[in-house]
């Protein structure tokens, strides 16, 4: 007796919908195993890991204040992804943008220079991201190297290349020698939504690049290119669309996307630029991306439902003194959990008598 | 002036550095002739290197850290198989998922060891041989895991091209068809593959916390892992290039250590990405010379048997 995957011509529209649920709730059985490996009551942990988060406001700004890079990034990489390009260096993306966005509040400080200063280092920041993003798919497109491993090894250089510039030219020549630039101007930090808390308005702009993120890949025919050429790389180069340049937007796009939310990362809740700007936002960000199912409200969902982890992860650690891999181990269960439910959902599973072989 | 001393330390740590090259790029290589591509290399390798540290400071034991380390890396392929073999999941997401899932692990594993130390890994001495000026430390004073890996390095030369194993796992990864078709168990011969790949990517990591830095850090890998993916491709699936690319490799990370140390002006973190840049640089020359020749026909392309 085997087991054997048959694949179902249509996915049933529940399945779409059940599968990421069914891979959260065997994320949670496989967290409970964790926490009682590590000695800790799962309940009790689960309580401050989940639900805690979730009654205090002061977190649930936070939840959004984590959601927003994660969500920006995720949009992004379903671009590539839908593409079938696999650039998983949207965290070197994301440094090279914050880096250039950061140039012009340094080059800016202590000028009289008005409001226009935030809005230019958006737009630098999306040039900065994109132009990073550009370099692992010219050399696909030109020499045909793998695009993972290109954009991976960036992400190193990027961070390198922020680590010199906070502890170099960057560094606050009154900053006691600590690694870090000066205090942002006014002019170029990201608004408060409230007047308490740390909520600011890049949830705004994110959320417009979901309405806009869900146009193009819907109703476009750019979208449908991307989409086909993904799935069906012959019949979209028949029909006439242009695999290199398909190649070029989308890791424009998501470099530019993840550019944007270093910028806002660093304007908004840093407000300075220090050697560390990310959780690894940037490949939590493609968890996000396959959680969503590539959809940009998907994404949104999955976004606030990755930032939980760190937030739960945060509060773990302080109250019950539990290393914060735990919220790594979290994600990785949770991708592993998608990816297994996906298949369960695409592909009907029977079992076989007398096969001879697998 | 560099003396004889200094330099054979010098090429003697190179071999060190290009050992946990070598190794991880041996295992990874073998799962990829047989077409899988396992991008959980990075995640295998640092849960080899906490589990290892782990074992070996409990018990005292380095031989049962490395044997832990083996069987770690190898359990966390598991991971990997299941998703990418047998539930026929996207390869590249699945390697994702186990980079990220090890990583974590790892983190939790070692979290109790930080601050650590172990003395490292005894190294080979042969009286008389071991004293010759440079290269007797080079070639007869390095520890267990530099002489494991040539030995293991000739044995999958050999293996790959000479056994009828060797031709199976190569027609796997050319055309699972034709090998499913000729009664060949497509998917356990690449499971098989795979905890090879895992094991030696263990392996790897017990090298890295038991001999090359005798303690224990989070992230420790450095992308180690990931370069080791780099050199299968800059080896054109070949044995023996591996060895080639893993000690250019462990020199340039080495080098570029040394000439941090000499101050000559040059920002510290640009020498830290020559690595980095390099193993970039590798993949378009080899890319541009070659157009992917070389490459399994089958590799990353999931096997759904029809009947």
């Amino acid at each position: 007796m085997a087991i054997r995957l048959e694949r179902q011509e249509t996915v049933p529209p529940l399945g779409l919908i059940a599968a990421p649920l069914l891979a959260l709730l065997f994320t949670l059985v496989v967290g409970a195993v964790m926490f009682v490996l590590l000695g800790h009551d799962p309940l009790r942990a689960f309580t401050i890991y989940f639900i805690e988060p979730l009654t205090d406001p002061w977190t649930l700004q936070e939840l959004v204040v984590k959601a927003c890079p994660l969500l920006l990034i995720g949009i992004g990489l379903s671009f590539c992804y839908r593409a079938n390009r696999w650039n998983i260096g949207a965290e070197g993306q994301y440094v090279v943008g914050a880096l250039f966005g950061s140039w012009l509040a340094l080059a800016t400080h202590g000028t009289d220079a008005g409001p226009w200063v935030l809005p230019a280092m958006l737009v630098l920041a999306c040039i900065g991201g994109a132009l990073w993003g550009l370099i692992p798919a010219f050399l696909r497109v030109r020499f045909g190297c793998s695009e993972i491993l290109t954009s991976l090894m960036l992400v190193y250089v990027a961070q390198l290349g922020l680590d010199y510039l906070v502890r170099g030219p960057w560094k606050d020549p009154a900053g006691f020698n600590f690694p870090q630039s000066v205090t942002f101007d006014a002019v170029a930090v990201v608004p408060l939504l409230m007047e308490e808390g740390r909520m600011h308005a890049g949830i705004l702009i994110a959320l417009v690049a979901v309405a806009a993120a869900t146009f193009v890949l819907g109703r476009t025919l750019i979208g449908y290119s991307i989409e086909l050429g993904g799935s069906a790389p012959r019949a979209a180069a028949f029909a006439g669309f242009d695999e290199r340049r398909v190649t070029y937007g989308v890791f424009a796009v998501s470099g530019a996307l993840a550019g944007l939310a270093g910028i806002i990362e660093v304007a908004g809740p840093i407000g300075q630029m220090q050697p560390s700007i990310s959780p690894g936002y940037g490949f939590t960000a493609i968890i996000a991306a396959m959680l969503g199912r590539l959809h940009p409200v998907g994404v949104l969902v999955a976004s606030f439902v990755l930032a939980l982890t760190y937030i739960g992860g945060e509060a773990a650690q302080i109250s019950m003194r539990m290393p914060f891999d735990v919220t790594r181990v979290f994600q990785g269960t949770l991708l592993i959990s998608i990816l297994a439910a996906d298949v369960l959902v695409r592909y009907r599973i029977r079992r076989v008598e007398g096969a001879s072989h697998a | 002036m560099l003396d004889a001393a200094i330099l054979g330390a010098v090429l003697a740590s190179i071999v060190a550095a290009a050992t946990i090259l070598l190794l991880a790029s041996l295992g990874e290589l073998v799962a990829e002739r047989a077409g899988t591509l396992n991008l959980g290399v990075e995640g295998m390798m640092i849960v080899g290197a906490a589990v290892g540290y782990a074992t070996a400071y409990g018990s005292g034991s380095l031989i049962l850290g490395t044997i832990a380390a083996v069987l770690a890396g190898a359990a966390l392929s598991l991971v990997f198989a299941g998703l990418a073999i047998w539930l026929a999941a996207n390869q590249v997401a699945s390697g994702l998922a186990t980079t990220i899932l090890g990583l974590g692990i790892a983190g939790l594993i070692g979290s109790p060891f930080v601050g650590t130390r172990l003395d490292a890994a005894p190294a080979l001495y042969i009286p008389g041989l071991s004293d010759l000026p440079l290269i007797g430390r080079v070639v007869f004073g390095q520890d267990a895991f530099v002489y494991l890996s040539l030995i293991l390095l000739g044995v999958v030369a050999y293996g790959l091209a000479r056994t009828r194993t060797g031709l199976v796992l190569r027609a796997v990864g050319e055309s699972h068809v034709a090998a499913h078709a000729l009664g060949h168990p497509v998917r356990k011969i690449r499971t098989l593959a795979v905890m090879f790949g895992g094991a030696c990517a263990g392996l790897a990591g017990a090298q890295l916390s038991l001999s090359y830095t005798p303690f224990w850090a989070s992230d420790m890998t450095a992308g180690r892992g990931w370069i080791a993916l780099a050199l299968v491709v800059f080896s054109a699936w070949k044995p023996m290039w591996l060895l080639a690319g893993a000690y250019l490799f462990g020199a340039v990370s080495i080098l570029q250590l040394h000439v941090q140390g000499f101050g000559l002006g040059i920002p510290s973190q640009l020498l830290s990405a020559l690595p980095y840049l390099a193993t970039v640089g590798a993949l378009v020359v080899i890319s541009a010379l070659k157009r992917g020749q070389g490459a399994p026909a089958s590799l990353g392309v999931p096997f759904v048997p029809d009947r």
